[in-house]
């Protein structure tokens, strides 16, 4: 039900989808807050779909490493919210304490409340699987299962996670083309996953995503494997999931922070544990930075 | 302009330009030459001689006068390169000598005692020194059969949860459990055989049966199936487990649903390799399954013949041309089974690295 109220949603919003053309076809080069700002920034809670996510004093250590300090972030429903940072700032590590998957680092240890719709997904008594079930995750190397075929890859969430979908069929379409894939192999469904290029596994992996019909999506470093034309079409189906879905992305790649956020927050670590520099409209990041630091890594002075 | 292009292509010959040219290919084959000439002399000139003075006398010209041709044409980094690419191939002719040996030997000796009676026959009703076609190998077969069989049954679930407890739960006790596991793989077969014998034969069943062979060969197997799973589980990515965990699952749905389907191929060979670590073990069997020389298919009662022991018997009881016969054919039997078990193996291995 929800989904084809989405369904109908995307059609009537068809102004992100030209802006893309825009983008494509100017040969310009234009600075990163000029790509930012082209955006037309999302308020949050104009997507009633979905839950937001609420980092309240996250920390996390490895061992005796603190490795992320008391990081409070909001990331609004419907929205897309990038993390920058030069390496080792922490911003994987933050991105894995909202699903939970930091835990299974044995020596990790944790402080803070991650909020999922009000609720602290550390609180006792929580079950993580159905956590992990409401926020989903792309990896930064594709990871499609090899014993499985495109069709199987897609739709193992739910048997993984046991759940019980009436018409298989048509939820393996939609999310494959979703993901913006369903073109491409749609007459190859029996195939391994192997037999797929890089850029294809990579939303092959985030169509497999989808169907467990999850209210958050967490990127690491998506397209880091990846070569422009792959990066390309997932930067597409990013701003199309952002019609129904909360996102949160990290990425080296600024153009990508540009591209596809409504929000940025920008990471350091001075050789001591990470730290939220600024948060902002990515625009505003990008083309009025309030801390010098921000500035630095933004315009290419380092990291 | 066509004409051009075609007439190139035309000329154009797939070559191998960094293959050997006629002289080097002459200097390595005088090389070769003069190293045997060099071994001629030292044969009969020194204290050298027979087979092992050939070789050796051999070896040491070719590595010296390869080494000191290259030296002089190419330099000392040549030479060196020369030097152990000598040495290593010298290496591997030692290495396959006493395999090659075996197998020429086992199947030169063997293969005229086999006959069909050898798989219909047991040897109730003849001894080892009558002739070959009198009684054959239908005790020991069955024998084998069944006790590697009950063993598999045993150790499969064992190991392949063993490993899977040291690779994903990973817990407290893994790196102790890694290191019995791992000397448990050097027990002596011996060894097994008797802590069967003296914990389970003498106080409780106090009869010789195969479900006992079944248990020593177990203790034997779940140490080599339980590593090599290990190892194969180990080569899983982890970002493959993430993948499963991300999506909601249970860490037992990701290992039964993800992990284990992707290694299918590397635990039925980790299977085989156990299978083959034990069929041929003699000495706990000889301890615990007794010899039958009659057909035996209960495994709870009465002796049981195994293949080993049939060998063995045929050896240590004959003496005569015929039980030689009956000894080689059995080892042909009991060789043919393993190289079956190692090519089916391998052949399953390597069809995974290619899918």
């Amino acid at each position: 039900m929800d989904d084809n109220q989405n369904l109908g949603q995307e059609d009537s919003q068809s102004k992100p989808g030209e802006e893309k053309k825009e983008m494509k076809t100017s040969t310009t080069p234009r600075s990163l807050a000029d790509v930012a700002s082209n955006r037309s920034i999302k308020e949050p809670g104009t997507n009633p779909l979905g839950s937001g996510l609420e980092a309240r004093g996250v920390h996390a250590w490895f061992g005796s490493k603190h490795a992320l300090k008391d990081v409070t972030l909001d990331f609004a429903a419907g929205t897309v919210t990038s993390l920058i940072g030069p390496s080792g700032c922490g911003k994987s590590t933050f991105l894995r304490t909202l699903n939970r998957m930091h835990e299974f680092i044995p020596t990790a240890a944790l402080a803070g409340e991650v909020l999922l719709g009000g609720k602290d997904i550390y609180a006792s008594g929580t079950d993580v699987t159905k956590i992990r079930l409401r926020i989903g995750m792309v990896f930064q190397k594709p990871n499609p299962f090899p014993s499985m075929t495109i069709g199987q890859n897609v739709l193992s969430g739910l048997k993984l996670a046991q759940i019980k979908a009436p018409n298989t069929d048509d939820l393996l379409e939609e999310c494959l083309e979703r993901a913006g894939l369903w073109s491409e192999v749609k007459d190859r469904l029996n195939e391994h996953a192997s037999a797929l290029s890089g850029g294809q596994q990579q939303r092959l992996c985030i169509a497999r995503s989808l169907a467990v019909r999850p209210e958050v999506l967490l990127m690491d470093e998506p397209c880091s494997a990846l070569d422009p034309g792959s990066t390309f079409r997932i930067e597409e189906t990013i701003s199309h999931l952002a019609k129904t879905m909360t996102i949160v992305i990290v990425t080296h790649n600024m153009q990508q922070a540009a591209r596809v956020s409504d929000y940025s927050a920008f990471l350091l670590s001075d050789g001591g544990p990470g730290e939220l520099i600024e948060s902002a409209p990515t625009s505003e990041l990008f083309s009025r930075p309030r801390d010098k630091r921000t500035e630095d890594y933004v315009t290419g002075r380092f990291g | 302009m066509t004409t051009v292009e075609m007439r190139q292509v035309e000329t154009a010959k797939p070559g191998r330009p960094w293959r050997a040219t006629p002289r080097e290919r002459a200097f390595a084959i005088g090389n070769f030459i003069a190293a045997f000439l060099l071994a001629f002399v030292l044969v009969k000139f020194t204290g050298l001689n027979g087979k092992l003075g050939w070789v050796f006398g051999f070896f040491f010209s070719y590595i010296s006068i390869s080494f000191v041709a290259e030296y002089v044409r190419s330099g000392k980094p040549a030479a060196q390169d020369s030097l152990l690419t000598s040495v290593s191939r010298f290496a591997v002719f030692i290495a396959i000598i006493p395999i090659a040996s075996i197998l020429g030997t086992v199947i030169s000796k063997g293969w005229r005692g086999l006959h069909w009676g050898l798989f219909t026959q047991d040897m109730s009703q003849a001894t080892v020194n009558d002739p070959i076609t009198n009684g054959g190998m239908l005790a020991a077969i069955v024998g084998t059969f069944i006790m590697v069989g009950l063993a598999l049954v045993f150790t499969l679930p064992i190991s392949i949860l063993t490993a899977l407890y040291l690779t994903e739960i990973r817990g407290k006790f893994s790196g102790a459990i890694r290191f019995l596991v791992q000397a448990m793989s050097g027990v002596p077969s011996i060894v097994a055989g008797l802590f069967i014998l003296s914990s389970i034969v003498y106080p409780v069943t106090q009869q010789y049966s195969g479900l006992m062979g079944a248990l020593a060969l177990s203790i034997l197997m779940i140490p080599t199936v339980a590593r090599t799973a290990e190892e194969v589980l180990l080569l899983i990515p982890n970002e493959l487990r993430e993948a499963g965990l991300a999506l909601g699952a249970t860490q037992w749905r990701t290992v039964a649903m993800v992990v284990v389907p992707a290694v299918k191929s590397g635990l039925v060979t980790a299977i085989i390799l156990g299978v083959a670590r034990v069929i041929g073990e003699t000495a706990p069997l000889l301890l615990v399954s007794g010899g039958g020389d009659a057909t035996n298919f209960n495994p709870v009662s009465g002796p049981m013949g195994s293949i080993p022991y049939y060998v063995w018997k045929s050896f240590l009881l004959g003496g005569t041309e015929e039980s030689s016969q009956r000894t080689w054919a059995g080892l042909l039997v009991l060789l043919i089974w393993v190289m079956l078990l190692f090519a089916i193996a391998r052949y399953i291995s390597s069809r995974t690295k290619k899918g």
